[in-house]
């Protein structure tokens, strides 16, 4: 079926208009829709990502520079910065000031009141972390060319064999 | 080929229309975004430590009463028909079921289903606990996932922080972690142009929408996904009471323009609800996304009772059971995108002739 205004397109919404008493089909193209403001293409979801985006670099320049590295995933800022995800659990004390900023702007608030949480003691990690975790901590280390970190979690794997 | 008949209830209880206002509300999903400390998160994770991480989660798992008759799908073993398969039944994610070329399947990508209740494993976080309830069931499907969430975390330690609370890939998703979103059509708001109004109050006060596939998905047949955005400096019990509220506002906009609707423009609306039944009754060829626009019609006609005929369940099969994956599924082969628009008429035709009673 053609477009009913500019017998052109192909018409792909129906549109009932109500003027006063009398009312109306109208069968449109997406662009003649378009510009009669019918809401059906307008109602496609946002990128909120973008703003989200937006708001991770503004709380970057507030704090901290985009080279601040995570210990734990060797994950910098500009990472984060890039892709909008983490790299770890440990990246949020790493970026802290930065991560709490964000996370007012993005929830209004940085102060989680919901459930709380304990882990289970049985299975609690020790300090610094088990020998497979130390050896991906190394791994991701070499790997993002941070050698100094490497040999300092190399001398730990060694102490703990 | 995946046998999902295999699976609780085929994956899809919440299809039955048993929850309230089932007409208008498909279905409640609500899920808990949690991690595994000691970890990088699933994104930057290596190969061998989304093994240990699922390896550990099979473990804990085999603890919990509730998932001892589920079933556990390896996602990254499947081939990529299944876990299409998979997705349009709204078991698992597009992310974790890698259908993006740009973000391909990731190993250790896993799926634990029971009734109603799932667990993707190595998806964006490491465990994705989501449960789906027919009709607006805020409250039951939260129960579904607190419980099973609890048993868990009593056997992994997730990552959680004193201030931030539990910590999510996205810092969007931190704090519960909880994000409660309900399916919901709302043809009286499009066709009576109140629908941009609505959403952008939505988006005023903390709640977002998305299409019928969640996150960057498209509008299709008037569906639209009503959540919470904000996870973080609430109570659960806050954020989904706040979400009840604004749903329950929403539908009531919802009933008012189907009113103002049939008063205004009744032969006009009900000529094309019934020319939309009779397109999905006699067409031979359907594109999916024009099906969902004859769908979306009849399920309003259903709705104000034009239609008495056909049951609300029997639509809510239709959307999941009339997509590509399904199709070709059903057929026991791969098909073409014209065989597929056949097939899927050819579905629809056979699924209405039987409700009604009458002739194909």
């Amino acid at each position: 079926m053609v477009c009913d205004v500019c017998k052109d397109g192909d018409a792909v919404i129906q549109l009932t208009e109500i003027e006063g008493t009398g009312v109306r089909l109208l069968h449109l193209c997406e662009r003649c829709a378009a510009e009669r403001g019918v809401e059906t293409t307008a109602a496609a979801p946002k990128p909120q990502i973008t703003d989200f985006l937006q708001s991770v670099h503004q709380a970057m320049q507030a704090t901290q520079g985009d080279a601040a590295r995570c210990a734990f995933c060797s994950s910098t800022f500009r990472d984060f910065r890039a892709t909008g995800r983490l790299g770890c659990a440990h990246c949020y004390d790493a970026f802290e000031k930065s991560m709490r900023d964000l996370l007012r702007r993005v929830h209004g608030n940085s102060r989680h009141i919901g459930r709380r949480y304990e882990p289970p003691a049985s299975t609690a990690v020790p300090d610094g972390g088990t020998a497979n975790e130390l050896r991906d901590r190394l791994r991701r280390a070499i790997d993002a060319e941070q050698f100094e970190l490497a040999a300092d979690i190399r001398d730990r794997l060694r102490e703990m064999e | 080929m995946l046998d999902l008949s295999l699976l609780p209830d085929g994956g899809v209880s919440w299809l039955d229309a048993s929850g309230g206002y089932s007409d208008i509300v498909i279905s409640t999903r609500i899920r808990l975004a949690r991690n595994l400390e000691g970890y990088a998160f699933s994104g930057r994770a290596r190969d061998g430590e989304r093994l240990r991480i699922l390896s550990q989660v099979q473990q804990a798992m085999s603890g919990v009463s509730d998932l001892r008759h589920g079933a556990m799908l390896r996602v990254d073993e499947l081939p990529p028909e299944d876990r299409l398969l998979l997705h349009e039944r709204h078991l698992v994610s597009r992310e974790l079921a890698g259908l993006d070329p740009q973000r391909p399947v990731r190993s250790g990508a896993a799926v634990y289903l029971t009734r109603g209740t799932s667990i993707m494993v190595n998806e964006e976080d490491h465990l994705r606990i989501q449960s789906i309830h027919s009709g607006l069931r805020i409250a039951e499907a939260f129960n579904s996932v607190e419980g099973l969430d609890s048993d868990l975390g009593e056997r992994v330690p997730y990552a959680f922080h004193a201030e931030f609370g539990f910590l999510t890939a996205c810092p969007t998703n931190a704090g519960t972690g909880l994000r409660a979103s309900v399916l919901i059509h709302l043809p009286g708001l499009v066709l009576t142009k109140e629908i941009g109004k609505v959403l952008a109050g939505l988006q005023q006060v903390g709640l977002t929408y998305r299409g019928l596939y969640g996150e960057g998905s498209e509008v299709v047949g008037n569906f639209f996904q009503l959540s919470n955005q904000t996870t973080l400096g609430r109570t659960e019990a806050e954020l989904l009471d706040y979400l009840r509220r604004v749903v329950t506002h929403v539908i009531e906009r919802e009933e008012e323009a189907r009113k103002v609707l049939l008063r205004d423009a009744g032969y006009i609306i009900e000529d094309k609800l019934w020319r939309a039944y009779g397109t999905l009754r006699y067409a031979r060829s359907l594109t999916f996304d024009e099906m969902m626009s004859y769908l979306s019609s009849v399920r309003l006609a259903v709705g104000l009772k034009l239609i008495t005929d056909l049951s609300v369940y029997t639509l809510n099969k239709l959307l999941i059971f009339s997509q590509s994956a399904h199709l070709a599924h059903a057929e026991g082969r791969e098909l073409t995108t014209s065989e597929a628009n056949l097939a899927r008429a050819r579905y629809i035709r056979g699924i209405l002739a039987d409700d009604t009673g009458s002739t194909r």
